[in-house]
């Protein structure tokens, strides 16, 4: 645990150091701003819990998009920049070294997402606010950008190339968020099995809603652990090319 | 210290490493020689548990490097050939972080990056963002990386390679000093380096070892004749007289006549300079010096080099 620790730390704090995590906190922050001012707070009066339910929604969006440039450089950057032999050749196991660079890249993430919070915040000056409602959403937020955060660092244990490991996330992420699509036009048991494995529809929705539920929690988590593996089992069958 | 047994590493269907044995004893400095692609770097990488042999056996403090890596990679301080450094960290920074990774405990990093600072001289830097630092300092900042946990054993790839003559300088007596204190296996291209710095030379060619021990071993197992030089006060006749028909003699030459003192290189098919001695002394000849001539190591190397490719030709 302290291994993983440690790792977290610098790779949290790694991204304070270099200028792109300034640009993706900038862009991710200026795009949500402009998005809740223009989409989620135009058109005309709303009950507040509406104005929480449209940020949720338009928020976890750009929350997956973040994570999977969060993510692209959590080993490919490494073996890019020729760092990797430095934890590779340290006491530690493959999976501590990948689960220390996914939970740094995780805390920058849900300091980013709740960077945000002002905004619903802001519905207080014309309305209430239901605090739960605002947790169940943030926490679904959190839970889904870590899942493509999981992906995002299987992706780049494939590669030494960020964009490469770019489009192998989103080769993953996309199709997994559009399950849902697919299991509308599918017969059963195929649509529920494509319905459960949506990244975002099935699960996120309770969450933006404001209720939560263990099984969406579960799932997301079940994602993260998948994904978290294969990156390990990519790193281990490494050294044995 | 490290046991290496019948060790392959292939890539693909490249065989990088082929079948390769040697053992390393604790507290040697050991010089992997080879030209490029002979797989060096393929066999320290095995060592530091970067990557896996796909046969054999490499057991390091009497561990399996296949089995246990944790507990072999806990003793070893590895340095690439291009320092794996976080280039946006500070030095100090780096090794405090380094050191606690590799299992220093919290009361003692202080103290041991203090003495890796100190030992490769970065006392000056120690707050300066490593990417701003020169080629030179970053080599030493992967030597303090690798010892700030004090390892046994000490792995260095190629370690003057991209430094300046000072620099060489530099690091061949930061190698130097750190010999007693650790087990030391480095590798280079460059003949003199091993030499100068090493105890004990592994040649290695085309994946596999063809020769090994010290500069003057390896010169000497490689001579199928042996060569002397005999120095004498005497004709070209009267050596002639002493050196013809002689069995063991299988050439002569004069190389040089200076006012009646004669030089002549001999290659004998073995060791009779007992012999030889004495014939000059009884043929009344005023004998001055006698004795072997080794050949250099870049000869001995190009010579283990040569016939290994021949021989897989």
């Amino acid at each position: 645990m302290k291994s993983i620790w440690l790792i977290a730390r610098r790779e949290f704090a790694s991204v304070f150091r270099s200028p792109q995590g300034y640009i993706i906190a900038a862009l991710y922050l200026g795009l949500v701003g402009l998005d809740y001012n223009l989409r989620v707070l135009g058109g005309g009066e709303k009950f507040s819990a509406d104005i929480l339910k449209g940020f949720f929604q338009e928020l976890s969006g750009f929350t997956m998009f973040v994570s999977v440039f969060i993510s692209m450089g959590l080993i490919a950057k490494e073996r890019e920049n020729g760092t990797i032999p430095l934890l590779l050749t340290s006491p530690v196991k493959d999976y501590q070294i990948v689960t220390g660079k996914f939970l740094g890249a995780f805390l920058f993430l849900a300091l980013l997402t709740l960077a945000t919070v002002y905004m619903p915040m802001l519905v207080l000056v014309n309305g209430k606010v239901a605090w739960g409602h605002v947790f169940a959403g943030y926490l679904g937020t959190i839970l889904l950008g870590a899942s493509v955060l999981g992906i995002g660092t299987f992706g780049s244990s494939l590669t030494k190339s960020q964009i490469v490991a770019v489009f192998i996330t989103l080769g993953i992420g996309v199709p997994m968020v559009l399950f849902w699509m697919l299991g509308r036009t599918v017969d059963r048991p195929l649509n529920e099995i494509f319905s459960y494995l949506a990244l975002h529809n099935l699960h996120f929705s309770a969450f933006r809603d404001g209720q939560i539920h263990l099984r969406d929690i579960v799932f997301y988590f079940s994602v993260v652990v998948f994904f978290l593996f294969s990156a390990t089992r990519t790193l281990e069958s490494r050294r044995w090319r | 210290m490290i046991i290496a047994k019948d060790l392959i590493k292939n890539y693909g269907e490249l065989r990088a490493i082929d079948g390769v044995n040697f053992e390393i004893a604790e507290g040697e400095c050991i010089g992997l020689l080879g030209l490029n692609g002979a797989g060096k770097s393929t066999l320290l990488r095995i060592l530091s548990c970067l990557l896996m042999p796909t046969s054999g056996k490499v057991t390091v403090g009497s561990q399996d490097v296949t089995h246990s890596p944790e507990f072999v990679r806990a003793r070893i301080g590895y340095l690439p050939e291009d320092p794996p450094l976080y280039g946006e960290m500070k030095v100090g920074k780096l090794l405090d972080f380094v050191a606690r990774l590799r299992g220093v405990p919290a009361t003692d990093v202080g103290g041991r990056v203090q003495h890796a600072v100190e030992r490769c001289q970065l006392t000056e830097v120690i707050d300066q963002q490593i990417e701003t630092l020169s080629y030179g300092y970053r080599k030493r900042v992967g030597i303090a990386q690798a010892i700030v946990h004090d390892p046994p054993l000490l792995i260095l790839d190629e370690p003057i390679a991209g430094l300046d003559p000072a620099q060489i300088v530099e690091m061949r007596e930061m190698i130097r000093s750190m010999r007693g204190e650790h087990t030391l296996v480095l590798s280079s291209h460059i003949l003199g380096e091993i030499s100068q710095t090493c105890d004990r030379i592994l040649v290695m060619h085309q994946g596999k070892i063809i020769g090994a021990g010290t500069e003057e071993e390896l010169s000497l197992s490689l001579a199928k004749d042996q060569r002397l030089q005999v120095r004498l006060r005497a004709s070209a006749d009267q050596v002639k007289q002493v050196l013809d028909g002689r069995a063991a003699v299988t050439e002569w030459k004069i190389a040089a006549q200076d006012e009646g003192v004669i030089t002549v290189k001999i290659n004998t098919s073995e060791d009779v300079r007992a012999e030889l001695s004495r014939a000059f002394v009884q043929a009344d000849l005023d004998l001055l010096a006698l004795g072997r001539v080794h050949d250099r190591l870049e000869t001995a190397f190009l010579k283990l080099t040569g016939d290994s490719t021949e021989a897989a030709s």
